[in-house]
């Protein structure tokens, strides 16, 4: 799950006195702002401003880092990628395919599911922290338990799943992991069990930030209940709903490790994602020049689509 | 300690240390490391401590380490640690490893990796560990000697073979009437067998889509029928030959007639074997030492049954390697070579984790032959075939054949379109890689 590098929604805090004593920030030198800067932009230039910059020179060469000579190819891997026939255009766009064809299928319900559960957690119940753990408990798990408990249970000929809708008299020869449709469903509801609870305890986060007075005027003024979701707690989740949406699509387009374990990409390559197409390229065959052309084009759609994503959102909003 | 140098002892310590300013500064000359030592007969330099990675990370690792903790305990001067990582990330970890000089001193590799490893400066040659120890062809299993050279150096020891062979579970055999104690052998009685299972409502071939097995099975029958995988000078793939095609179809029959389900995911081939879902499973010999511990099940190991014109088995090999690690001490390297002599010689200990021994002398022992399974599955050592020795080749695989056979045995596509349009993907793979590794 990638979830770094997208900051906390901005919550609102009300806007007083900042600091009571000292100097004011005015007195402080125009050092003082880079100097606290300073851990995380070091940080920043190591892990991510060199090798962003080294990805492109690496990207336009054929590149082992073991090989003595590693030729300049100039545009040539991104032109391959761009021209059918090539060895890398076929299983790389049938991985973008794959990665966009999760995402689309899983985004929708990672926003909406855990938001239902999030407003019901919401209420007064007994047992409510009970069912908050329950939920949240899958996503403490590794990817790596997640998928090798689930290749076991989705078994088709000797797994529990099938089992047990056969003993309840359903079809039980399924081939959830060897078939499509059935691979998908499959990817995305081992995702959306494995997940929801962050997405849930964010949307908790967020309503209860919405001032309980709304909710009250609203009544005052006649509203049903659906109205007062619709008027109150939507406009008050909206930042908390970008973020969601923002941080599930990059979580979404980033997986790995759920196909690679459960489905190993079949039936043949279908449900191979890109970042695992990319990560084979570039780790296992050592072809990192063609591995970084294609992590440069991912890049790129997927900040087209976060853009996309703020537009929408700032569009509606004001 | 107290005990003086002698003049010898000296020269070889300040040699080492030169060449070790040397290496570290220029990045590691490969050849003065290839020499270092006295090719493993013995080791009289300074004690040094050796770190030796592989990928035995089930029992099989425990075999291992009790070898190297033997070991230890009888060089005074060489200190080996063991340590084991999963083979897929091994084979990433161990080149940056390497090069950044904080990896493995020495290591075991698949004879399939050995080229890629070689031309890529993993490895270091280790003609000289031949010569010194006068191992000889004659002293291998030829097939496994062989593949250890790339552009006329050896880089491997081989250690052990593990071919496919066939496991039979005897008590579903029983249940269908079949005589437990002769697994069928020919394609003829392999069909009736199936024919028997299959009308007491047993699927008793598994046909897995996956490399681990249908993979290895495929890679085992193109031989059977005739076939190579690739063309001599590895420039074209022909495994979409009549061989290649008729071996795939076969796989796909065995769905189709219903003597496997469809369908099968990883492993499950080998889940149903242990609960006597069904009655036959090829699968590599290593799989004996988990077989063992599955309590309530009988079963046994034959040879492959012969399905094409001639009898033929995939199979694999763990060769000792030493690596090329930046700003190497020589010292290690002629200790490493010490060691890897002293294990291949006690390479029976190593075969009850479920190995066939390298070498003649051992398979030829009384030890081995005592062993319940292994020696069965040794008799088909005449016959197993390896990839060509080509860096790359396991990536043609991966990414032309492999999705191939999974989609034909899923019955998604037709055996020979699946085959030709691999073959196409194959020839652009082979090219693209003569390119990158020539022009290293």
């Amino acid at each position: 799950m990638a979830t770094q590098g997208i900051e906390q929604p901005h919550v609102q805090r009300p806007r007083g006195k900042t600091s009571s004593s000292g100097r004011k920030p005015a007195d402080a030198g125009p050092l003082t702002a880079y100097l606290f800067m300073a851990p995380y932009l070091a940080i920043f230039i190591i892990f991510i401003a060199i090798p962003v910059v080294f990805g492109i020179w690496v990207s336009l060469h054929n590149w082992d880092p073991m090989l003595p000579v590693k030729p300049w190819v100039g545009l040539q891997n991104y032109v391959d990628l761009f021209t059918p026939g090539s060895t890398t255009f076929g299983p790389f766009w049938k991985s973008m395919g794959a990665t966009g064809k999760f995402t689309l299928y899983s985004v929708p319900l990672l926003v909406l599911i855990p938001l239902l559960i999030a407003l019901v957690l919401n209420q007064e119940f007994r047992g409510r922290n009970f069912f908050r753990a329950t939920f949240f408990a899958p996503y403490v798990l590794g990817v790596a338990v997640v998928g090798i408990l689930w290749r076991f249970l989705l078994d088709p000929n000797v797994g529990l799943v099938n089992y047990y809708l056969g003993a309840l008299g359903l079809p039980d020869n399924i081939p959830w992991i060897t078939a499509l449709p059935w691979a998908w469903i499959s990817l995305v509801g081992v995702t959306v069990w494995w997940t929801l609870g962050f997405n849930t305890v964010i949307y908790l986060a967020g309503l209860q930030d919405i001032d309980p007075a709304l909710y009250d005027a609203a009544k005052v003024d006649g509203a049903n209940r659906w109205q007062r979701f619709v008027n109150v707690t939507l406009p008050g989740l909206r930042p908390v709903l970008l973020f969601v949406i923002t941080v599930t699509i990059l979580a979404s387009a980033n997986m790995f490790g759920q196909s690679y374990l459960i489905t190993q990409g079949a039936p043949g390559e279908e449900t191979t994602t890109a970042i695992w197409y990319i990560a084979e390229t570039g780790l296992r065959f050592f072809k990192m020049g063609s591995a970084a052309a294609m992590s440069y084009v991912l890049a790129l759609a997927l900040a087209l689509v976060s853009l996309a994503n703020f537009a929408l959102f700032r569009y509606r909003g004001d | 300690m107290g005990r003086r140098v002698t003049r010898q002892e000296f020269l070889l310590m300040s040699a080492g240390a030169g060449a070790g300013v040397v290496l570290a500064g220029c990045g590691g000359s490969t050849t003065d490391l290839e020499k270092a030592g006295s090719g493993g007969k013995s080791y009289n330099g300074p004690k040094v401590s050796l770190s030796f990675w592989n990928g035995f990370t089930a029992a099989d690792g425990d075999y291992m380490r009790r070898l190297v903790e033997e070991f230890s305990s009888q060089e005074k001067n060489i200190d080996v640690s063991m340590n084991t990582v999963d083979w897929e990330v091994y084979y990433q970890k161990v080149p940056a490893t390497v090069q950044s000089g904080k990896g493995p001193d020495l290591g075991i590799m698949h004879i399939t990796q050995l080229p890629t490893n070689a031309a890529r400066g993993v490895i270091l040659a280790m003609d000289d560990v031949a010569n010194e120890l006068n191992l000889k062809k004659s002293d291998f299993a030829p097939v496994v000697w062989d593949a250890g050279v790339y552009n006329g150096k050896r880089y491997g020891i081989p250690l052990d073979v593990h071919p496919l062979g066939l496991f039979y579970n005897k008590g579903t055999m029983e249940k269908a009437g079949l005589d437990p104690n002769s697994p069928p052998q020919t394609k003829d009685d392999y069909m009736a067998a199936l024919e028997q299972l299959k009308s007491k409502g047993i699927q008793g071939h598994w046909m897995s889509p996956f490399l681990f097995t249908g993979g290895l099975t495929f890679q085992s029958l193109i031989y059977q029928f005739g076939g190579e995988l690739y063309n001599e000078n590895v420039t074209k793939a022909t495994f979409n030959s009549e061989a290649g095609v008729n071996a795939l179809t076969w796989m796909v029959d065995v769905v189709k007639e219903g003597y496997s389900p469809k369908d099968v995911a990883q492993d499950a081939e080998y889940t149903a074997f242990q609960n006597g879902k069904n009655a036959f499973m090829w699968n590599g010999i290593w799989n004996i030492l988990e077989l063992d511990t599955v309590k309530g099940l009988d079963y046994g190991v034959a040879q492959l049954p012969q399905i094409g014109s001639q009898k033929g088995a995939w199979a694999d090999s763990h060769n000792f390697v030493i690596m090329n690690k930046r700003g190497q001490d020589p010292n290690k390297v002629a200790a490493s070579k010490v060691f890897i002599n002293w294990i291949s010689k006690r390479s029976v200990e190593w075969a009850k984790a479920g190995q066939v021994p390298a070498r003649d002398e051992v398979r030829e022992s009384q030890e081995f032959k005592s062993l319940k399974w292994q020696p069965v599955i040794a008799k088909e050592l005449p016959y197993v075939q390896f990839p060509p020795p080509v860096p790359g080749i396991g990536d043609v695989y991966t990414g032309s054949l492999e999705p191939a056979i999974n989609e034909a045995v899923l019955l998604k596509k037709e055996p020979e379109a699946a085959l030709d349009e691999a073959a196409n993907t194959a020839d652009q793979l082979l090219k693209e890689n003569k390119q990158k590794y020539q022009a290293a």
